[in-house]
Parts: C-alpha cells; structure tokens; sequence
C-alpha cells in the first residue's frame, strides 16, 4: 500500500507533509489541489514529518491537503526521440502542452509513444548481458541509438528472445530476457532511471586521451578541453557567457549535444529553439536540433525544478553515453543551480556556510562534475560525456562559494573577465588566468603534436608566454610611460597584441570568423607566432605601434576570409609586403 | 474588499513583527488574502495551526485582539479596456478619484509562459538617444534597466524614452517614487497628450514599503491583459527596483530568514526573475518589454540588488555624467543590450554592428589615452586623436539630449571616424569601408 499523508505547514514551496508510513529520501510525492496534483521531492524526514520540495507554485495549497507518496526517486524516461525534444527540468515535454502558459500540475510525457522506429536486432537467443548491453538499434535521425538492457536491470541475464527487423513504436517489447533465477522479463525501447544517481554499466573510466574541438580558438589552441573532459566558464553578467556556450554548441565535435538552461532567461532558450533548426551542423552536414536535446528550466519556472534539470540533463547524457557516442553537455548556470540549493538549504533553516550557500555545496558539485568522462564499454566500445557549466558569480568575484567550488571540480577554467569584455575583445577568455589541465597530461600532449602537428603543445606555450609578456611589458609601458621604457617593451607588448586580436578574439557573429576548424587554428598560430618569434627593429615605439596595427588589419581581414579563398590569400599576401617592408 | 458575513472571524493574535502577524487558523490556504483590523494582508507561512500574515501597510497600532478575516483568495486585479488612462495605488484601487473599474477579475502574479511558445524578439524600439539606439538597441518583448546613481535624472529619461517609443500601452508601476517624482510622471504623460495609452500603479514614499510588493504584478497582470487579450506591444516601467528588492529584505528580516548576500534574501535572483522574465513576445504579436530602473549606491554594480538584476535582465543601460562634456550620457563600456543583433545590421543598416564596435574600441582608447595624460605621459598623435573623437562621440552621440534616427547616427559615427582616423585604424571590415568612408570633397 502507498504512503499517504497531510500537509502540515507552508513556506513558499517548502511543505512539511505528516506521512502514515515508510517515506525515502528523495522520494517522489504528489500533494493534490483542487483538481491538480502538484509533483514534489521528499529532501528531510524527521519522524512523521517530511519536508518536501514542490515544483510547481504553492499558491491555493493548504494544512491539511492529501499527499500521495509514489515509492520512486525522480525518474527521467530513457527511449528513441530524446533527440531534437525540448524538456522542461522534469521532463516534460514542452512542445506538447496545451497554451501558451505553463499550467499548475500539467505533466506531459517525455516520449512519443505512437512513433514507429525502424528496429535492428544486435543481440542473438542465449547472448549472456548485463545492464546497458545493447539489444537492438533504431535509427533515431542520422545517428544509432541503441536499445539496451534497461540500466536497474542487476546481474546476468540470457537473452531469450529478440523481435526481428521491423517497425515497432516504444512500447513494443523487443527482447525478453532470462534471469538467473530463470524468470523472464521484458524489455521495451524505453526505461527510467532516477536522476540523481549516476548511470554505471560501464568496463572502465579512463584518463581522457583526446581534445574535442569546438571551434573557438581561445579554447581549442589556447585551453583545449578533453573528450570526456569537464570545464567552466565563470563570469560576470554581459561578458558573454551565453554567447559562448551557444558558440560551442554549434560546433562542438560531438554526436549529442544536450543544454541545460538552467534558471537563465527565456529569450535566451527562444534564440535556441529558433535558430537552431536552421543551423546546419558543420562536421556531419545535418540539422544540429537533430543531435540537441534542450532541458530548459528558465528563471521564472519553480526553483525546486532547476535543480532537477542539471540532473535530468546529466541522466539523458549518460544514457547515450552507453550508446558508444561522443556527448556534449552544456549547463547555463550551475550557479542558479546552488542558488536553488541556498533557497531550500534556507527555508529549512540549516545552518548556513559562506553566503548562505549549504555547507556541502562543494561535495554536491564535485559528484555532479564527476558523472562526466570517458568510458570503455562492456562491449570495448567508448562513449564520452563533456561537461561545461558556466557560473556566474555574485558581483564577479571568483572568490565566491560556487566559484571555488567549482574550480576544485573542473578541469578547465576559462574566466571571462570584465576588462576585456568592457574593450569589446570577445570571446573575453583571460589568457593568462585560464587554464586546461589537460595539456599537462602526457597522452594529450602526444595527442596533441600527432594529430595537429609536431611541436604544436610547445608552441602554444610559447604563445602564452608572450601574451604574459605583453601584459608585464604593458604595466611597465604605463607605470613608466611609452618613453620611459626600452623599444623591446613595446614590440612584445604590439606581439601580444598581435595574438590577443587574430588568435583570441573570434568574432562570434560573423558567418566565417565564428567557426574556425583545428586546421584554420593551426595554420593562423603558425602564421602569428612566425611573426611573433622574429627580431624587429624599430626607430620609435609609433612605428612600431602602427607596424603591428597594419599586421593585425591584414590578419584579422584573413580571419573574415574564407579559409584559402582568393580574398583571404590576397591579406595574406599584403601581410608578406608588410613583413618583407618592414624591419 | 468587504467583511462578509459567513466568513469566520479570528480575534486571537499570537504574535506581532514590524511586517508580520500571526495567529491560529484553520483552512487557511498559501498565498491567500486576509484583512487584520482592516489592513490587507497576505498569509506567507503556516506551520500546524500557526499562519503568518505579512501586512502590507505595516502593523503599527495593530492589537493582539484585531479582528482577522480571510478572503479566500490570492490579491486580483480587475482587467479590462477601462483600465487605460487611470491611476491606481498598489492594492488596484483607483487614486484619480474615478470609478472603481469593472472587468475581469485575475489573480496577480499568474503562471509564466511556456518558453517554447514564445517568439523570438524581433522589432526595434526607436528611442532617438544614441547611446541606447547605437550602441544597445532595444528590441520589443526585452527587459532592461537602468542603472544609475540616485542623483541621475534616470526618471526623466524613462519618461522620454516611454513617449518616444512607438507602443499601445505604457504602464507606469511606480515603487517608492516621490511625490513629486509622481507628479512629474503625471505631467509629463499629460502634456504628451498620451494620458489615454497610460496605466500607473503608484506607491509612493508616504506610503508603507511592504505594499510595494503587489506594484510590479499588478502592472504586469494590466500589461498582460493588453498584450494577450489585444495583441498590443505594451511598455511596462517599474522605478525603482531597488526599493522594491529593500521590501523584500524587510519581510524576509521579520521571517527571521537568513539572509544572503548584502542582507538581501537568498531567493532574491528568483523573486526579480519572476518579474523580469513577464517580457515576453506573444507568437499572436502582442509584447511586454520591461524598462525599469535599479540605482546603485555610489556606481557599485556587485551590490546584490543590481548584481541579481544583471543576471536576469537583458542588459542595462548605465547612465553617468561625463565631465569632459558636462552631459549625462549612456556609458557604452558598461551599457549592453543583449537582444541587439536580433536587430542590429538586420532592421537597420547592414554597417551597424561593425560601426558600434569600432567606435566603442576607439573610446576605449581614448580612455587609456586619458589614463595616461592622466599620470603625467606624452600622448602620441593617435592618443590625442582619439580623445577629440571622444568627446565629439560623448557630445554628438553619447548624450541623452540626442535625438536622431539610426541611419542618422551611424552616418555621424563615420563622419568623425573620417575626420579623425585612417581606415586602417577603425579594424572594419574592407567592403563597409568603401562604402561609407566619408569621401573628401
């Protein structure tokens, strides 16, 4: 028999519900309304008492309304047409509710149930399989997605039977499947899974040994991020957070993509779902909504229900994951996320860490970050999940909770900086605090000069160290004046300058500038670093000023050029006739 | 708002705070409206038996034995065609001494729209100033703020920028607003003649802060009539936040919350987020855009208030008086408006983009070269250029006081990039340069 149980008090959307039986952490609740049934999570028992978080307004609720425990965490469906879906942090899909607003208690289904997917078995009659092994496959767009063993399925099973090729919708049961206890259990194309733990049925979780590329040369050449890896992106409000993550889901090397926004602005998700469609995915040609599923939890939607997202976003991940494929998650912000953290953390008056934030913040981070990695596959196959959050950081200083947090969780930091964004320098990547700590790992290094080219690592870092320079050299140049210091300083302050406008900055709205390959990467820094290693001589730093300005003219009308076009060999060749003119 | 006379009366105070009461009740529901001695009030808590009242005007005078009466309800507003050219306070009751007006009755703060049914922002909203057209284009269904210094005439420029803009409706929700700030707003949509596209809801500074609370919901339950039931591009005003966020704080004080942040509640970000995220483009054509103003104490924008605003907001328009020119102008370093593309070089001229850029770069320039005239250095020839094009920029462009169309503004931007630099210097893209690079005569 279910649980039951009453509302006993009200904090905005934090109830506390006197149960008359078992409740477990986490659990699912129903509070009804009227004739709407509200969906809640049960996050504190003491006693009878359980304090839930409802995910909807709470407005009209009352002591004394009937509460239904369900027995199950909160659960995302896992099935073909994921892709390309819109969900809200609960899974709902937003694209089938009725009206044009969200209706108190309006829960859809995640899942088409009547769509027919053309099947392919993979799995034979007396194939011994555990969890996530794979059944069967349907194409879901361009991509295989395969049918597995649903991931709570615990032991060894014996394949008994697979339905042959043929199309089916996903509640056919396509396999079923012996026990060792010798029962049989059938398998459909969909499962649950609850968000909140990760999904295993994997072999092995290995170091990262590949770099995925996105496009964005302040990433790619300067900080690039494994395949498999985990980075973040902090910075305050206007200095292009949102911009970038949009710029690396639309060409980020990877067979899914899935965006979490997270308690950000609507508009900002309506640019997704209207643009999107009409972008053409550079690396495989196909429509990108093909490979991009959105869970969308915007500012103005319960806060119990943010936190959710990053989770069912996470779970949806893992899931093709297990498919052998490369998937991208892209979470704008994490820091909404610990903002709805604060706000339960506080109506339940825990006592508080810094800026009122929970005391576990940190540990709730760092497990978060590591669902994320590359793994080996029973079957010796690799899938990977990339995880960049942004964060935004209270009043834009890094030295905030969640920040700290999270630098102790990812891999890669890529701070936006005020500064550079006030200048107009996009993406506003500070190039002397970021970092990626994969290019310390060897295999990455070797990666790295075998697939770019030999001594790439080693010349990135030299670039780095003349962006380091430029800086120093230019607090010299104003502390002393343009006068006051030797012409070394200017001209390594102008090569700085030289690497800051060609190579990190990136025009984002440009239909060129805004996707530059590895190769376009390779060939530009090669370019910029034979300038930057070569001794000029200057008579004064004006002309040495104006020297470098005319370079960087030159570059940048290449960067706006199609790759090896006529235009953009005509820059390339005025940029020899200033070099050979020149000093 | 009548005592009724079925309804049950408690006459038992528990407890009393600045802001609050409580008392034992039964059937109480979260959110609903109560009336203590006659004041209105909103039940924030129950816990058992124990509801917690916040009153919106302040509990002083208030006795252990009010008489407290429960109104079944959430607060309401009453929406329709009537509601056009009146003043009311925050409660919706009419200030202007007219009739009380009839319509449909909905309950404020209603559901938010589903965001996969919105459309995308695409129409522009001329304001003729420069700073905000140039630089930070406004765009129908956006949502932005000023951020100003308390001395800044931000009032007035709203003004100004509400009557330029070409919408249906304006709705004024005034919070804290002075008197004469009230009067000047009422004024000034008087001698526009635009009295009949204009809703105010007005708190004033005479009345209790807590009441402040209902201001922006009401303004956008009236927005939202308008803009869904009409399919009108409705313009909301809500100055000033700030007090609206320090309402907040108050009630949330005498909850005994913990507070976060510059003693501002935690859920600060989601209870201006609520407001905020109100600006929608309805795929039928109607909007509500949202301008608002958030002052700042001394320009400190990591203050929690303008910080949360920041995040949610689709940029902000930062005033600032620039001394060289002794003029209030749109500073274009810490100005952004977010939806701009969606317009800028698309319902304007195809230059736009590129122009705004370089000219931003330049004044930043000139913003070093003023550093370092500052600190005593030798300016080169380009230093000095850049900062005559400075100040012909803040003067002719940057101003409040402008008022010019874009096409307008953008042929004045490379008028002074002509008179003042080579074409190499502006970093434009080739086929723009040829174009419009003034040509000598």
């Amino acid at each position: 028999m279910k649980t039951t149980g009453k509302v006993t008090g009200i904090v905005s959307n934090l109830v506390t519900v006197e149960a008359n039986g078992p409740v477990s952490q986490n659990e699912i609740c129903f509070i009804t309304v009227g004739d709407t049934k509200l969906m809640a999570e049960v996050i504190k028992v003491n006693g009878k008492n359980a304090a839930v978080q409802v995910f909807e307004s709470t407005r009209g609720l009352k002591n004394g309304d009937v509460v239904e425990f369900e027995d199950r965490m909160l659960e995302a469906t896992l099935g073909p047409g994921l892709l390309s879906s819109s969900y809200d942090g609960l899974q709902n899909d937003l694209t089938t509710m009725t009206g044009v607003f969200l209706k108190k208690g309006e829960y859809t289904d995640p899942l088409n149930h009547e769509k027919l997917w053309d099947f392919t078995p993979i799995a034979k009659p007396g194939d011994k399989v555990v969890a996530a092994d794979w059944l069967g496959e349907v194409k879901e767009g361009w991509l295989p997605h395969k049918i597995m063993v649903p991931f709570a399925f615990k032991g060894e099973y014996t394949v008994k039977s697979v339905v042959e090729a043929g199309q089916y919708n996903i509640d056919k049961v396509v396999a079923v499947l012996t026990n060792a206890e010798g029962e049989d259990v059938n398998v459909t194309m969909w499962q649950k899974w609850p968000v909140k733990v990760a999904v295993k049925g994997y072999k092995d979780k290995p170091r990262p040994s590949k770099i995925m590329e996105t496009g964005v040369r302040a990433i790619d050449t300067l900080n690039p991020i494994a395949e498999g890896g985990t980075g973040f992106i902090p910075g305050p409000f206007g200095c292009g957070k949102t911009v970038l993550q949009h710029a690396i889901a639309k060409q980020g090397d990877a067979d899914v993509i899935v965006m979490a926004a997270c308690g950000e602005r609507a508009n900002e998700v309506v640019e997704i779902f209207a643009e999107f469609p009409e972008l053409i995915d550079p690396h495989t040609g196909r429509h990108l909504m093909e490979r991009t599923t959105i869970i969308c939890n915007t500012s103005n939607m319960p806060v119990a229900a943010r936190e959710a997202s990053v989770y069912t976003a996470m779970t949806i991940c893992e899931y093709y994951r297990a498919m052998g494929m490369k998937v991208l998650l892209l979470a704008d912000s994490t820091s909404r996320w610990a903002q709805a953290l604060r706000e339960m953390s506080n109506r339940m008056e825990e006592l508080p860490g810094a800026d009122a934030f929970p005391v576990d913040l940190s540990a709730i981070i760092s497990n978060f970050y590591a669902r994320a990695g590359m793994v080996i596959l029973n079957n010796g196959q690799t899938g990977a999940v990339t995880f960049i959050g942004t964060v935004s950081p209270a009043g834009g200083n890094l030295k905030e909770p969640v920040t700290e947090s999270t630098k102790k969780a990812a891999r890669c930091f890529y701070a936006l900086e005020q500064n550079r964004a006030d200048q107009k320098r996009y993406p506003a990547v500070n190039p002397i605090d970021s970092y990626s700590k994969y290019l310390e790992y060897p295999e990455i290094r070797e990666y790295l000069n075998e697939t770019i080219m030999p001594g790439w690592v080693e010349m990135v870092e030299r670039a780095k160290n003349i962006v380091r320079k430029g800086k120093e050299a230019n607090d010299q140049i104003n502390i002393l004046g343009d006068d006051g210091v030797p012409m070394s300083y200017h001209e390594v302050f102008w090569k700085s300058e030289l690497l800051d406008f060609v190579i990190l900055q990136q025009d984002a709205f440009d239909d060129i500038d805004a996707l530059c390959p590895l190769e376009r990467q390779k060939y530009m820094l090669d370019l910029v670093m034979g300038i930057c290693e070569r001794d000029f001589t200057f008579e004064d730093f004006e002309e040495c000023r104006n020297f470098f300005k005319e370079l960087i003219n030159a570059l940048r009308q290449m960067n706006y050029s199609e790759f090896k076009s006529e235009r953009f060999y005509e820059y390339q060749e005025k940029l020899n006739n200033l070099l050979s003119n020149g000093k | 708002m009548a005592n009724k006379a079925f309804q049950k009366t408690y006459t038992q105070l528990e407890a009393i705070t600045k802001a609050t009461v409580s008392l034992k009740a039964t059937g109480v529901s979260n959110d609903e409206l109560a009336l203590v001695d006659g004041r209105l009030a909103q039940v924030v808590k129950t816990k058992g038996e124990l509801v917690t009242l916040q009153i919106f005007s302040g509990t002083e005078g208030i006795p252990t034995n009010a008489e407290v009466v429960f109104l079944g309800g959430a607060p309401t507003l009453n929406v329709s065609d009537e509601l056009a050219g009146r003043f009311f306070n925050a409660y919706g009751e009419p200030i202007d001494g007219g009739p009380a007006v009839e319509g449909q009755t909905v309950e404020i703060g209603g559901p938010s729209v589903n965001p996969y049914k919105r459309k995308q922002p695409s129409q522009i909203i001329p304001t003729g100033i420069a700073g905000i057209d140039l630089n930070n284009t406004l765009v129908s269904g956006q949502k932005i703020p000023f951020f100003a210094d308390p001395d800044q005439p931000y009032n007035n420029v709203m003004a100004q920028v509400a009557l330029r803009a070409d919408v249906d409706k304006i709705i004024l929700g005034g919070m804290g607003l002075t008197n004469d700030d009230y009067l000047y707003f009422k004024h000034e949509f008087e001698a526009a003649g635009a009295l009949d596209k204009i809703i105010s809801f007005v708190n004033t500074t005479e009345q209790p802060p807590v009441e402040r609370l209902l201001i922006p919901d009401m303004a956008l339950s009236a927005a939202e009539y308008f803009a869904v039931e009409k399919n009108e591009k409705v313009l909301v005003l809500l100055t000033d936040m700030t007090l609206y966020a320090d309402a907040l704080s108050i009630v949330s004080n005498r909850m005994d919350q913990i507070p976060s942040k510059d003693s501002m509640p935690g859920s600060l970000y989601s209870d201006l987020a609520k407001i905020y995220e109100k600006a929608v483009q309805f795929p039928a054509g109607g909007s509500i855009t949202i301008i608002a103003v958030t002052t700042l104490s001394g320009g400190d924008i990591t203050h929690a208030v303008p910080d949360n605003t920041g995040y949610i907001t689709e940029g902000q328009l930062f005033l600032r008086r620039d001394s060289d020119i002794g003029k209030v102008v749109v500073d274009p370093f810490r100005s952004l408006s977010r939806l701009k593309q969606l317009v800028a070089g698309k319902k304007t001229r195809k230059d736009h983009p590129q122009v705004m850029n370089a000219a931003v770069r330049l004044y930043a320039d000139a913003a070093n070269a003023k550093t370092k005239m500052e600190n005593g250095f030798d300016l080169t020839d380009y230093d000095e250029r850049t900062l005559d094009f400075a100040k012909d920029y803040s003067n002719q462009l940057l101003a409040i006081d402008v008022n010019l169309n874009t096409t307008e503004m953008l042929d004045v931007t490379w008028g002074l990039f002509g008179k003042y630099f080579q074409p190499e210097e502006v970093n434009i893209k080739r086929e723009l340069v040829e174009q419009y690079w003034p040509k000598e005569n």
